[in-house]
């Protein structure tokens, strides 16, 4: 039990002092930019008294460490400032705008892992063949565009020449202010609100970013996958067990799978953690209000709040997720201790 | 083999089947009592009407909100009355009276001189960027409610510190500044002593066209119908979404989903052309873009220099080939569609004449020199003519850009040699640009007033003393003339290389009428829009 | 003279340690012949560098030289591959792009490589405080969204490519400590490193000949297998503006100033992606067929 206990608090202080080393790093990162945060604040043609006094209002006049000090204190209230260009609570922000990029990002690499497991499976019982080389290609080609181009052709194919899909955006206008917003995930809250034409006209309007970006990852997941299943169809046990005479799907999925499973927990925490921040490019493109899109503003305009606070969210998912990762390997798998 | 998998996969099409027959059903086209727009909201500070001071708030301002009069309209060196009816100045034209005509606030309530007074007042105690607009006459956050009274139910005077032409007193009012906002409303929602600014962020209390639903930021603006207010047509919302990609908004309003695209640059507005179902709403609007040449670096200093850089540019190349839809070539200060304008062009590529002055100065050998310019686009193309210009008459520019703030920041640092970028005039009169472009009294590096002709650290007082001159003058005719002559001047006498005017193009579908662009974005009005 | 070549390195009894080593590589390099993507893989990217650095002799304009009458022609005798938004050759700037964006990759990886490895044996070998602290920093450059890391460095110095070299490369080190402290913390306690211990090596002696070197046949396929990640980050970065600026022919700048006119003049953007496209697949499929050849085992 004092093992236990020990191997935890480890593994908290680790958590926290990542995060606190984020938290320096992004916040040097903001005085460090050559962007006047308070041009975001007055507008462009502002007068010079103004700036100035905006400035002292919002702080900034004070030495780096000042600010510093005083920004960990409001932290440790769970006040995470304000958003000069939004006008509201980072706090706030992050709940709008996160559930946007977490809905995409979730069907991502739940559709990535549906295609890419049984394609990596598949692969590797059939090494060496013309299926594996196709697979592979397919893969890689995939992890070879820039996420960008991937994006862009698609509106040109299916938006513009064919018309299947709708526009850049997460609903149509019609359904725009309609849908109670329970979780932000708007799948999720439409089915509840019982509004099926709302559930339809979101889907579709996710479809496109989610087929991009889980061909993004599917890549990755396969090749793993591959790999992780050559290497445990070499096992003894499996050897054994097709000298029992066990069918081949058996021994793939009843025993060489699960070993598989394990590893592939890890890979799977990376692409999320991925997928997550890689999220920006798509966003811009499909108009999508996400994290991503906050992000990269706020940035370009050096608001540094809704920066430090993103950031140290991406990054305390990516820890968690690797944290979790971490022991699910150790629950799922006897041989590790 | 794998044969339970090969039966999920193809269990998986069934799903994607029928999402071809929900495509049908999902993306109607707008319906018919609600406008959408795309535009790129990207730049919105604030839309407290005393507060916001950009371009894209500013629009959404004037559609919420009306002010005493309005400039721009059908005669530009004119104002007309909105909330004023009428007014007069005294004998020494200090003490100015208006009378109120009959507006209704979107509550329903009258909007009296009470409110009236209260607005400007409020104005001027925010202090926020704007103020400048109108306590340029005197107006201080202790004196104010001494000096803009309410006298009595539809009657508000004002007194300014010195005598002032009421062309340009009435010009400062009409802009976003000047706007009429709703007594009881702000006051019953003021927390901190704050006059109200955080619930006007995310609401309206005006007496304009469109009333604020919802403000969702990097995302949607909503408005919906002011029952009591002045428009006359047959919508019932606006919805106006930030859609950064202009080729997106083009997609968009092709296909219907948009009833107006607001930022489509030369490259989309072509295909738009030909499109019978899209109708072009153009504007040339008060924003020029100009070259600056910051005047600590001695090579940029000489005189001969500057005149040599404006002979050296490709005019009209660079205008009929990079953008040709979405400026006009203009070498004035000045703005055209503002009272007073020139809108000679007296400089044109020359590159004989350029080398001249070059050698005259000393530099027959060139130079290098860095350029900052935006890094959206038009920018990066333009500055990247100019450099191949330059580069002919031998000054060596190496380009670098920048994000527009980052831009704007260094050029407020000083910090630049030679930097590419836009100026848009703050409100209707033209002393708004001479003021930041010839008036610099104070070049050292902690001068109380930096305009832009500072940020350069150009220092002329000749131009300097005109420019008052102009600005103070009563009589409206020679005002003008003094603003003629004093753009002259300053073509040839300055290190400011203006080149081009932005026009504005919203681009309507066909069944889209009466959406109205401005000289100035508070000009860009919903007021009679109506879809048929 | 092949054959024997052949025969010398292929002989099972190597009496030098060159022969040996020689040996080595060259079973290797009979491996990877055998595997068809692996070899289409490394003749583009040949291709590609050979396009690089014959770029002058191959170009048919100046790349820089503007014809603005001329923009966004279509591809035609004069300009095979048409012109830009400018009337600059397309063709002309694919290859000389090609160095600059060739050349991004090559930095990156040249300051990535040995700074990660460095890192990541030093921090294994030598375990303890000295360990955790690195590893603490390692953990918090892999823990920050990239992409923010990337631009707000590429922001605070001035765009351009070194700063995009150098924000990528912040970006790209941690996965290389890692691995090269895992790989160490195998050997670290093996036999033939507790002899050079004995025999009196310092500690940095065994770390720099005879730790680091083991790595590298992970690192190689590690770096392969980044390469098209590198590109592609470099491509959005400048998608973002913040990556090599104008008049630069950098592939992934050209791509952004060409979205533009992605639905009219679609070769403009086209055509730089391709390539991009095509290198990234060939390092891929390099990294892939590496990685079955020296390490069939590595995640």
């Amino acid at each position: 039990m004092n093992k236990r206990f020990k191997s935890l608090a480890a593994t908290l202080s680790s958590v926290l002092l990542t995060l606190f080393g984020l938290t320096v790093l992004t916040f040097l990162i903001g005085r460090v930019m050559p962007v006047d945060p308070v041009i975001a604040a007055v507008g462009d043609n502002a007068p010079e008294d103004v700036i100035l006094r905006v400035r002292a209002e919002m702080g900034l006049d004070q030495p780096i460490p000042v600010q510093f000090l005083h920004y960990l204190s409001q932290l440790a209230h769970g006040d995470f400032g304000m958003s000069v260009l939004t006008k509201n609570p980072v706090a706030q922000d992050i709940v709008r705008f996160f559930p946007a990029t977490f809905e995409l990002a979730t069907a991502a690499l739940l559709l990535a892992m549906l295609i890419g497991i049984p394609l990596g499976v598949w692969a590797a019982v059939r090494q060496g063949t013309i299926t594996d080389q196709t697979i592979r290609v397919v893969c890689l080609a995939g992890h070879s565009v820039p996420v960008f181009m991937l994006s862009l052709i698609s509106l040109l194919i299916f938006y513009s020449w064919l018309d299947i899909a709708p526009g850049p955006g997460r609903q149509d206008i019609i359904f725009d202010g309609m849908i109670d917003t329970v979780t932000g995930i708007l799948t999720i809250d439409t089915l509840l609100a019982g509004d099926f034409d709302a559930f339809k006209d979101a889907l579709a309007h996710m479809a496109q970013p989610v087929i991009i970006l889980a061909y993004f990852s599917m890549a990755y997941i396969a090749r793993m996958t591959r790999a992780f299943m050559i290497d445990a169809l070499k096992g003894e046990y499996v050897i054994t067990a097709r000298a029992k005479g066990l069918s081949l799907t058996t021994v793939i999925w009843g025993h060489a799978f699960p070993t598989v499973a394990v590893q592939l927990v890890t890979v799977i925490a990376l692409t999320y953690a991925g997928l997550l921040e890689g999220a920006v490019v798509t966003e811009t493109v499909f108009s999508w209000p996400g994290i991503g899109q906050y992000l990269t503003v706020s940035l370009m305009n050096a608001d540094m709040n809704p920066v430090v606070g993103t950031t140290l969210l991406i990054g305390l998912i990516y820890v968690g997720l690797n944290l979790i990762a971490d022991i699910l390997y150790r629950v799922l798998d006897p041989r590790v201790q | 083999m794998v044969s339970r998998r090969n039966f999920l996969i193809g269990g998986a099409a069934v799903p994607f089947l029928s999402y071809l027959e929900l495509a049908e059903t999902a993306f109607a086209a707008t319906p018919k009592d609600i406008l959408v727009v795309a535009q790129q909201l990207d730049n919105m500070t604030s839309l407290d009407p005393h507060e916001g001071f950009e371009a894209v708030g500013g629009e959404m301002i004037s559609n919420m909100y009306q002010k005493l009069v309005r400039a721009g309209g059908n005669n530009p060196d004119d104002v007309e009355p909105v909330v004023a009816a009428s007014w007069e100045a005294d004998a020494d034209s200090k003490v100015f009276t208006f009378k109120l005509a009959d507006a209704k606030f979107a509550s329903g309530a009258a909007v009296t001189a009470e409110d009236v007074a209260f607005s400007l007042q409020r104005a001027i105690k925010m202090n926020k960027s704007p103020a400048f607009i109108i306590n340029q006459f005197g107006f201080t956050p202790e004196n104010v409610e001494k000096l803009i009274v309410a006298k009595d139910e539809k009657t508000v005077t004002l007194t300014t510190e010195q005598p002032t032409a009421i062309s340009f007193l009435l010009f400062c009012l009409s802009a976003n500044i000047g706007a009429i906002v709703e007594k009881k409303t702000v006051i019953e929602n003021e927390v901190n002593g704050d006059l109200g600014n955080a619930w006007l962020q995310k609401n309206s209390a005006g007496s304009g066209p469109f009333k604020l639903q919802a403000w969702k930021a990097s995302e949607s603006i909503a408005l919906t119908l002011n029952e009591n207010g002045p428009y006359k047509g047959n919508l019932k919302r606006v919805i106006i979404r930030h859609v950064v990609d202009p080729s997106s908004q083009l997609l968009m309003l092709q296909k219907g989903d948009v009833d107006i695209a607001r930022d489509l640059t030369s490259e989309q507005l072509k295909v738009a052309q030909s499109d019978e179902n899209i109708v072009l709403v153009r504007k040339q609007i008060a924003s020029l873009m100009l070259i600056s040449m910051n005047q600590t670096n001695p090579n940029l200093a000489k005189p001969q220099v500057w005149e040599a850089v404006k002979w050296a540019i490709d005019y009209e190349g660079i205008q009929k080939n990079i953008i040709p839809m979405t400026h006009a070539v203009h070498q004035s200060m000045e703005p055209a569609g503002f009272p007073g304008t020139v809108t000679d062009t007296p400089f044109k590529k020359d590159v004989a004449k350029a080398k001249a002055l070059m050698a005259e100065a000393g530099l027959a050998d060139g130079f290098d020199i860095t350029m900052d310019h935006y890094s959206a686009q038009p920018s990066p193309d333009i500055a990247q003519a100019l450099q191949a210009n330059l580069a002919e008459i031998g000054i060596r520019v190496k380009l670098m850009s920048a994000e527009n703030r980052q831009v704007l920041t260094k050029m407020r640092a000083r910090q630049h040699e030679m930097a590419l970028s836009a100026w848009g005039t703050d409100y209707f009169d033209p002393n708004s640009n001479a003021e930041v472009f010839c008036i610099n009294k104070d070049n050292s590096d902690d001068a109380k007033k930096k305009p832009f002709a500072w940020r350069s650290s150009f220092k002329n007082d000749e131009l300097t003393a005109k420019a008052e001159a102009a600005r103070d003058e009563k009589d409206p005719a020679k005002r003008l003339e003094l603003y003629e002559a004093l753009q002259r001047d300053f073509m040839h006498n300055s290190p400011f290389a203006v080149m081009f005017q932005n026009t504005k193009t919203a681009a309507c579908r066909k069944n889209t009428t009466g959406f109205q662009l401005g000289v100035l974005s508070e000009g860009n009005s919903y007021l009679e829009t109506s879809k048929s | 003279m092949n054959a024997t070549f052949r025969n010398w390195a292929l002989d099972e009894n190597p009496s030098s340690r060159r022969q040996a080593a020689w040996g080595n590589w060259y079973r290797i390099w009979l491996n990877l012949r055998g595997n068809p993507l692996g070899m289409i893989g490394l003749t583009i990217i040949l291709i590609f560098i050979a396009i690089a650095i014959f770029a002058p002799l191959l170009a048919t304009h100046d790349p820089a030289a503007q014809d603005l009458a001329n923009r966004l022609a279509a591809p035609s005798a004069a300009h095979w591959f048409g012109t830009d938004e400018l009337g600059r050759d397309i063709y002309s700037r694919l290859f000389y792009g090609g160095r600059v964006t060739l050349g991004m990759v090559i930095a990156v990886v040249v300051l990535v490589a040995p700074v990660g490895l460095a890192i990541g044996c030093i921090a294994g070998y030598f375990g303890g405080i000295v360990d955790t602290i690195l590893m603490r920093i390692t953990d918090i450059f892999l823990a920050f969204p990239r992409l923010v890391l990337a631009l707000a460095f590429v922001a605070a110095l001035k765009p351009g490519v070194e700063s995009a070299v150098l924000a990528i490369a912040l970006t790209a080190w941690p996965p290389y400590a890692r691995m090269a402290r895992a790989e160490t913390l195998t050997v670290r306690g093996s036999d033939f490193i507790a002899a050079y211990r004995l025999t009196g090596g310092s500690s940095w002696r065994i770390i720099f000949r005879h730790i680091m070197p083991l790595c590298v046949p992970t690192l190689i396929v590690r770096v392969t297998l980044d390469m098209s990640s590198i590109i592609i980050t470099a491509a959005s970065l400048g998608f973002l503006g913040m990556g090599a600026q104008p008049p630069s022919p950098e592939w992934g700048a050209m791509i952004a100033t060409a979205k533009r006119f992605i639905f009219e003049q679609w070769w403009v953007a086209a055509i730089p992606g391709i390539a991009i496209f095509m290198v990234s697949l060939a390092f891929n499929f390099l990294g892939d067929a590496l990685r079955d050849v020296l390490d069939p085992k590595a995640a």
